[in-house]
């Protein structure tokens, strides 16, 4: 590291930046890219590798892994489409040393950008300090315009239950994701978007999985429709989905573990291999220096932050997982380049928080944006749903993906979409439409008049729109 | 042939940019949909992006600099090409569109500026903004847009701020969230607020008005006992069926003096005075963030009864920002009232092309001589503003005097 001597003190020092980032993952690095290209001189400080819980431990490798799982079962049913596939085995260790690839490759595309953007990466641990400064080892690191914070999240266990994470057998995703065998059997706690992902993976490469969410639905927070659409997925396909359930007691053996189980007033013993615990995450907010400096956080444990993610202390911004849920990748993104942009002087578009897609990449996938009925329902809003199914969709007929639906809420007065939820084939991709058409307050008719490619899985999307206002084609 | 960059409207309000910063310097090669410059619109900082592929072989513009939208900022060509007489040969402004002679039948036209005219024909609004306003007959041209390049959203047209919790019901016609012009307290030393298209509007076209307009100003004071007398009993006889205000009396009283003073009911037109046969008094409202003047047509027709009626519609519609353009333009004369304030009197700014304005205090009692006596009269102080070049000081005079004779002997009103 450059030790800068100040004898000069109208040179630029070293150690000196107009921002500084206390974390490489999708917020931090997103912020240092748009600090840099609005001409900010910008540093990262990362103990791990570029990328963060997503690209290195996360959504990417999982990624991976599913689309391993997908080509496993499509094999299985290939012989319905005039392919016979015999002798098929799977390896889960193979798939996990791709998963491995893709993340590295990612990570070092991250490293890249940074050089790209002339951002100076500080490899090692970070704690904040008083007068907008970042102490790494030895160094400090002074940011003459602002510290933000984006340090993450991490998995947790639980271990009031007895269910502590001890990377045997009780294990959390971070482990899964680099086994090199799996288990024969596998329970999952919580069936999020993380349970719901590995008990996928899993089931593909043969492991018999148990599934135990402990509120009344699995993907609790999509829509009612969209849950039970992948609880009878999972069941059909020989996945035991346990819902509403209590694990009231776990016994973690050496090479197995009982679980007790209490789910709609009957107890039953689950007996597992390994249990995966997928039961939230836990922000890391200890031991960087936020009391020191006058950072407090919310009731919940997040950073406290203002309308422009400023946190109690002036010139200290949080972003990402740390400044509040949801704790996606893609609003982590969105907060560093607001961020970014208004340290450096500009006003951006203040963020849609209730326009953020939530994607489950699951088979089938669930997307979802706005609201759920469930949640108009609450607020009583006057709403109109309008559905459409993939089984009457002819591009979901040809490639055998008629599992799903399109479904759309919509204002009744206005046609204001208030909800939008698709459970199928390439939801994760279908969805945008929904959030441009959110973004720029199209109605259900600007959706519908825009023409759809025929025959595109899409086409639900304008189908469901139709269908909410009674004029609904192909079914 | 090099092409030529433009200082583009950025946003729909925008007139003239300042260019924060050259992205792209000179000899830089630059692509379609590239950034060029940072400009500061009347809104926000707004990104002036390239339209053709090339080199930017020349910056017209500096930095900092403030520069009407059409005029040439920079061009981009060929490396090498030379740009033919491109010192600061910017062309001129876009011309605003002339107001055209109309024939006097139908409705006047639209008094304002061409900008503010241009900006009328295009308004930025995101459809469902387009649709809820459509419904509750909210003029989109009053809102102030939040969107991207000031686009009219939503949130734009709603009362409850987003995030508090909603009502039970959604309200059947959502309203423009009334804006107070002060902010809350924030911990800074100020607050900076952005001109709403509303205050931008009456800022543009009154420093039109005192400024560049010789004013000048003639007080009378007006005995107004008969006129309270005729107000009483024309309200005992109106029973429900309305309310007459001292304000309506005065409208119609000022309308009914326009007719006899012709010379006081026209539009100073740059190059020609246009003199109104028809009356139509601007009403000045004053409105949640700033004020506005919707118009009673023909109000020297109308009878007490219309006049009080359609003024009290009018004055509702501008609070809740529903007047629509031909509401609110074409007056030929205005009144001010701001006697419900305990003012005594004042002067207004004249509403240009409009050539005068009446200011209307307060009625209150004062003694006054009557022969050799004092007595106590309910008496109203009345100022003129008048534009000189229209109105001279005992053309002003005279048509003052006659508004005075009709509100002290309302009777000379049936002359």
């Amino acid at each position: 590291m450059l030790r800068p001597y100040t004898i000069n003190p109208g040179l630029p020092v070293a150690n000196q930046f107009d921002v500084v980032i206390l974390g490489g993952g999708p917020a931090g690095y997103i912020a240092a890219i748009r600090a840099a290209q609005l001409g900010l001189a910008t540093a990262v400080v990362e103990k791990e590798k570029l990328g963060g819980v997503c690209v290195n431990i996360g959504c990417i490798p999982t990624k991976a892994l599913l689309h391993s799982a997908y080509i496993a079962s499509l094999l299985k049913e290939s012989k319905d489409f005039g392919v016979e596939a015999s002798g098929v085995k799977t390896d889960y260790g193979v798939a996990m040393k791709r998963s491995r690839r893709v993340s590295d490759q990612n990570s070092k595309g991250v490293e890249f950008l940074m050089k790209k953007h002339k951002v100076t990466v500080v490899k090692g641990t970070g704690v904040l300090q008083p007068g907008r400064k970042v102490k790494v080892g030895a160094d400090v690191y002074e940011a003459k315009k602002a510290v933000l914070v984006a340090t993450g999240s991490r998995v947790k266990g639980i271990p009031q239950i007895g269910l502590e994470i001890n990377k045997s057998t009780v294990i959390s995703s971070d482990d899964a994701l680099l086994l090199e065998q799996v288990p024969a059997s596998l329970a999952i706690v919580g069936a999020g978007a993380v349970g719901m992902e590995f008990a996928d993976i899993f089931h593909a490469f043969g492991v018999k999985i148990t599934l135990i969410e402990a509120l009344p639905r699995i993907l609790p927070l999509e829509d009612a429709e969209a849950s039970d659409a992948l609880a009878k997925s999972y069941k059909k396909r020989g996945i035991e989905v346990i819902a509403g359930a209590k694990v009231t007691k776990a016994a973690v053996g050496k090479d197995k573990v009982t679980l007790d189980v209490e789910a709609g007033g009957e107890k039953k013993k689950v007996e597992v291999v390994a249990v995966l615990m997928a039961a939230g995450r836990a922000v890391n907010t200890e031991d960087i220096g936020l009391k020191e400096c006058g950072i407090q956080l919310t009731d919940r444990g997040f950073i406290k932050v203002d309308k422009n993610l400023q946190t109690t202390a002036p010139g200290y911004y949080a972003i990402g997982d740390v400044a509040g849920p949801p704790m996606l990748a893609h609003k982590g993104f969105r907060e560093g380049a607001c961020v970014a942009e208004l340290v450096a002087g500009q006003k951006p578009h203040p963020i849609r928080y209730d326009n953020v897609p939530s994607v489950t990449y699951c088979h089938p996938e669930v997307a979802s944006i706005g609201l759920t009925e469930d949640q108009c329902k609450e607020k009583k809003l006057d709403y109109v749903a309008g559905r459409f199914p993939f089984s009457a969709n002819g591009r979901a007929r040809g490639t055998g993906e008629t599992e799903g639906f399109v479904k759309i809420l919509r204002d009744k007065k206005y046609g204001e979409i208030l909800g939008a939820h698709i459970v199928g084939g390439h939801a994760s991709e279908i969805i945008h439409e929904l959030a441009v058409a959110r973004e720029n307050e199209y109605t259900v008719e600007e959706v519908e008049l825009a023409i759809h490619a025929h025959p595109t899985m899409s086409e639900a999307v304008a189908e469901a729109a139709l269908d909410s206002l009674g004029r609904v084609l192909h079914i | 042939m090099a092409t030529k960059v433009h200082m583009e409207a950025l946003s729909p309000t925008m007139e003239e940019g300042r260019l924060v910063k050259w992205t792209k310097r000179e000899g830089d090669a630059v692509k379609t949909g590239e950034t060029l410059a940072e400009v500061e619109t009347d809104k926000a900082v707004m990104e002036l992006v390239a339209r053709a592929d090339g080199q930017l072989i020349k910056v017209v513009a500096a930095e900092g600099s403030t520069v009407p939208v059409g005029n040439v900022v920079a061009y981009i060509g060929a490396p090498g090409e030379k740009v033919d007489g491109a010192s600061s040969a910017a062309p001129a402004a876009p011309q605003p569109p002339a107001v055209s002679r109309q024939p006097s039948a139908g409705a006047p036209p639209t008094p304002v500026p061409g900008a503010v005219a241009a900006d009328a024909a295009r308004v930025k609004a995101s459809p469902l903004a387009k649709r809820i306003a459509q419904e509750a007959g909210v003029d989109l041209k009053l809102v102030t847009g939040s969107g991207p390049g000031g686009r009219v959203v939503k949130r734009d047209l709603e009362r409850a701020p987003a995030g508090s919790a909603g009502p039970a019901t959604q309200p059947s016609v959502p309203l423009p969230t009334p804006r107070s012009p002060v902010p809350e307290r924030s911990g800074a030393a100020y607050d900076d607020v952005p001109l709403t298209q509303i205050r931008k509007t009456i800022a543009k076209r009154l420093a039109t008005s005192l400024g560049p307009i010789p004013h000048f100003f003639l007080t009378t004071d007006v005995d107004m006992e008969r006129a309270t007398e005729a107000r009483g009993a024309l309200n005992q006889q109106l029973g429900d069926q309305g309310k007459v205000s001292f304000n309506d009396i005065v409208i119609k009283a000022v309308a009914l003096a326009l007719t006899k003073h012709r010379a006081c009911n026209a539009w100073f037109q740059d190059d020609h005075i246009r003199y109104w046969n028809e009356v139509h008094i601007g009403v000045a409202v004053a409105v949640d963030d700033g004020l506005i003047t919707p118009v009673v047509r023909n109000a020297d027709l109308k009878s007490l009864a219309q006049i009080g009626a359609e003024a009290r519609d009018l004055a509702q519609k501008a609070r809740s920002r529903r007047l629509k353009p031909d509401e609110y333009t074409g007056a030929t004369f205005s009144v001010s009232n701001l006697g419900m304030f305990d003012i005594d009197e004042f002067t207004a700014v004249i509403n240009p092309p409009e050539a005068g304005i009446v200011a209307v205090g307060s009625i209150v009692p004062k003694a006054v001589p009557d022969g050799d006596r004092v007595v106590v009269r309910r008496r109203l102080r009345l100022t003129m503003s008048c534009d000189h070049r229209v109105i001279d000081g005992a053309t002003g005079a005279q048509f003052l005097r006659t508004l005075k004779q009709m509100l002290e002997n309302p009777l000379a009103m049936l002359l």
